[in-house]
């Protein structure tokens, strides 16, 4: 009887000693991969291509992380989450970053127990209808049915769009995005509404692409950016800084093709490691940032690569290019 | 010194003690992790978030709902679409099951490996999917509303929903209602009085006519003689959509149509068991006795079958009620969908959306449990276990 009283204490001693982990670094270190929250499949931002394998501007975020953390950005286990489920991914430990075209808004910074690391996509809701429909114009749309993706800041920015336009609407709400846009393409709903870059990648998608136009009103602000949870600044600073070393690497003209070459330049040298070793500061190594340029590439690379102009998506750089070239991307320094 | 281990009476209380404070400390322990960790994450808890504004839309609201309704309210029109949904499917699964129940025992061939064929294929198959491929062949065989399938310019049917004519009722319309009521207690006391004259004098009265007379006339003359204070809202196309009148999504539709077949099958299974179950010499012994087919089948048959079968069918209105939250997959806004689809991601507090969601299912559920428990007590064999 003492040995099952002492068996039994030990055990449940040992269940409580059990708690989530507050260092996401190490975990990801030890575990040799970095668990990455994306979309189930959109194009241009997180999508799985020909060779089966995940492709877009989100995802190459998760694999600049990679490079900073494990030195290698192949190491990065992709999972597919609805929008409803991406938060409750992210705070149960399932995910370690969530790079899936999430809105930052202050109540899901202020209560979720998330915290947004930086800004990798500035985007604004707009509307997706048929050509046939004869509608230009977003004021023309009341009385329209909406197809909405089910769990977003869309329904939300639409709402409160029709209020102040005193439209009436209906909605179509779905899960996945393929089966919003199927309603879409069936004529369940008049008009598709969700953040206009993915409009431009879901039109690309359609059966026939010419037959739907994007209207070129857009109703709201949406800086789309990696999200991981609170409680880790060390991590936080990690994905934060990932983020602005693709977008300082721009800015300098450091392309994944000349990382190589040495410069006499100052600045880069400090964001390549050369100089001041920023990656300790961190608790990374110095060639963190290398690797991140070496193996995915600065922001322009990544943009053009997935969703630039010479992509079928199509879309030009607007308020996502560099603040000294009239849009608002912006790096704090490298110092 | 443990020798009074070896009293069975000790031992028995004993160990009834040692489960239950295992299974205490365990639920304590896993809520106390729980809150630590919220606490420590910094997530929002409590259920404040009921009060606040939802902020977003939801077409089909059967009770009051607008963008500033709170999210209480939100959950509210969920709570009723899902009961709706349920109980109409309730409604056409017992109707189908019951008609295919029958004809898997009908002496036709056809008929009969028609009814077998349809309840294997639908068995068989995954609700989930039946739900998806009701919805999208809706989607997809149904016209654009421009195109609507028309039926007297009254009823129209697109691949936005069915459109029907809206009853408007006047105030005046109570007295019908009372009138209904009037002539259906009235029906229901002939109905007393002429079986008791029946036991008494062993005369048989037809006495249909006044049913109808009571049930029907009664309340078409009132309306009458208030001058019909009845009339329709009919749907009329408006731009993009149909306006007016009483629509049903095609995601209700699909959502029934997939629940009711499903569920079917399962119910006439239940019925043909029930059926079977009943000896055959008991048909023979009701026919012998000079009863009607009709009397041995309704005096008979039926209640010793339903004896059987219905047990298993009210489980299957349980697993109806509880399929039902897959209305999620394709965009119905019930409860799961609008609660602990939409709510949940503005508010993001997921423990207490999902306690509260489980804890409505798990309400509807053991009220149909409490249905089924009042409907054996009432159909027991008289005398025993008594």
């Amino acid at each position: 009887m003492n040995k099952i009283l002492r068996f039994s204490t030990a055990s449940l001693l040992a269940i409580s000693g059990f708690n989530i982990q507050a260092d996401t670094l190490s975990d990801i270190q030890t575990r040799g991969n970095l668990n990455c929250g994306v979309t189930t499949g959109l194009a241009g931002f997180s999508a799985i291509n020909k060779q089966r394998k995940w492709v877009g501007l989100d995802v190459d975020l998760c694999r600049a992380v990679a490079a900073a953390t494990l030195g290698n950005s192949e190491k990065v286990k992709y999972i597919p989450l609805t929008a409803k489920e991406r938060f409750t991914a992210l705070q149960s430990g399932e995910i370690d970053i969530l790079s899936r075209v999430t809105t930052w808004t202050l109540t899901r910074d202020a209560s979720l127990g998330l915290n947004f690391a930086g800004v990798n996509y500035y985007d604004g809701q707009g509307f997706m209808v048929k050509k046939s429909l004869g509608v230009k114009d977003a004021n023309d749309l009341n009385g329209a049915t909406f197809c909405i993706n089910k769990g977003t800041t869309t329904e939300l920015n639409l709402a409160d769009y029709a209020k102040e336009k005193g439209f009436k609407y209906k909605t179509s709400i779905t899960d996945t995005i393929a089966q919003t846009k199927s309603n879409f393409e069936t004529g369940r709903c008049d008009a598709l509404t969700t953040d206009q870059s993915r409009l431009y990648a879901l039109r690309t998608t359609l059966k026939d692409p010419s037959s739907a136009i994007v209207l070129s009103n857009v109703i709201s602000k949406e800086p789309l950016g990696p999200v991981v949870r609170q409680g880790d600044d060390k991590w936080f600073n990690i994905v934060r800084w990932t983020l602005n070393a693709m977008i300082t690497a721009e800015e300098l003209g450091v392309t994944s093709k000349t990382v190589d070459k040495p410069s006499q330049n100052s600045e880069i040298n400090r964001l390549l490691g050369n100089t001041d070793l920023l990656g300790e500061r961190l608790g990374l190594d110095k060639k963190w940032s290398y690797n991140i340029i070496k193996q995915v590439g600065n922001y322009s690379e990544s943009f053009e690569r997935n969703i630039g102009v010479n992509t079928p998506i199509n879309i030009t750089r607007g308020l996502n290019a560099l603040w000294k070239d009239g849009g608002i991307l912006y790096s704090p320094p490298f110092r | 010194m443990f020798g009074f281990l070896n009293n069975n009476k000790i031992r028995f209380v004993l160990f009834q003690v040692l489960a239950v404070l295992i299974v205490a400390y365990v639920a304590y322990y896993a809520i106390s992790n729980l809150n630590y960790n919220i606490e420590r994450l910094g997530i929002r808890s409590g259920f404040d978030f009921l009060e606040v504004r939802a902020g977003f839309d939801i077409t089909e609201h059967l009770i009051a709902y607008t963008v500033d309704s709170s999210n209480l309210g939100a959950f509210y029109v969920g709570l009723v679409n899902t009961i709706v949904v349920s109980v109409i499917g309730i409604i056409f699964a017992s109707i189908l099951g019951f008609i295919i129940g029958i004809a898997r025992l009908s002496s036709n061939y056809l008929i009969s490996k028609l009814a077998e064929t349809y309840v294997e294929i639908f068995r068989n198959i995954p609700i989930l999917l039946q739900i998806f491929f009701w919805y999208n062949l809706m989607l997809i065989s149904l016209p654009s509303p421009r195109n609507s399938f028309d039926f007297f310019d009254k009823v129209f049917f697109n691949l936005r929903g069915i459109y029907l004519p809206k009853p408007i009722f006047e105030s005046e319309f109570s007295w019908v209602v009372i009138a209904f009521f009037l002539g259906a207690s009235l029906s229901f006391f002939s109905k007393r009085f002429f079986s008791k004259k029946h036991d008494k004098t062993g005369t048989k009265q037809r006495t249909w006519h006044y049913h109808l007379l009571s049930l029907l006339g009664l309340p078409l003359g009132v309306y009458l003689l208030l001058g019909a204070p009845l009339h329709f809202d009919y749907p009329s196309l408006q731009g993009f959509n149909f306006e007016g009148g009483l629509s049903f999504s095609p995601e209700f539709l699909a959502l029934v149509l997939a629940l009711s077949i499903y569920t079917a099958t399962y119910i006439s299974e239940a019925i043909r068991a029930g059926i079977e179950s009943v000896d055959n010499g008991q048909k023979e012994a009701g026919l012998a006795m000079g009863l009607t087919q009709t009397q041995t089948l309704k005096f008979v048959l039926l209640p010793q079958a339903l004896r059987v079968a219905i047990p298993p069918i009210i489980n299957q209105y349980l697993n109806l009620t509880k399929n039902s939250s897959l209305a999620a997959a394709i965009g119905y806004a019930d409860l799961v969908g609008v609660f602990s689809g939409t709510v949940l991601n503005q508010v993001g507090q997921a423990i207490e959306i999902i306690l509260m969601t489980m804890a409505v299912y798990l309400t509807l559920s053991l009220l149909i449990s409490l249905g089924l428990n009042f409907v054996n007590h009432k159909m027991r064999i008289k005398g025993l276990n008594e």
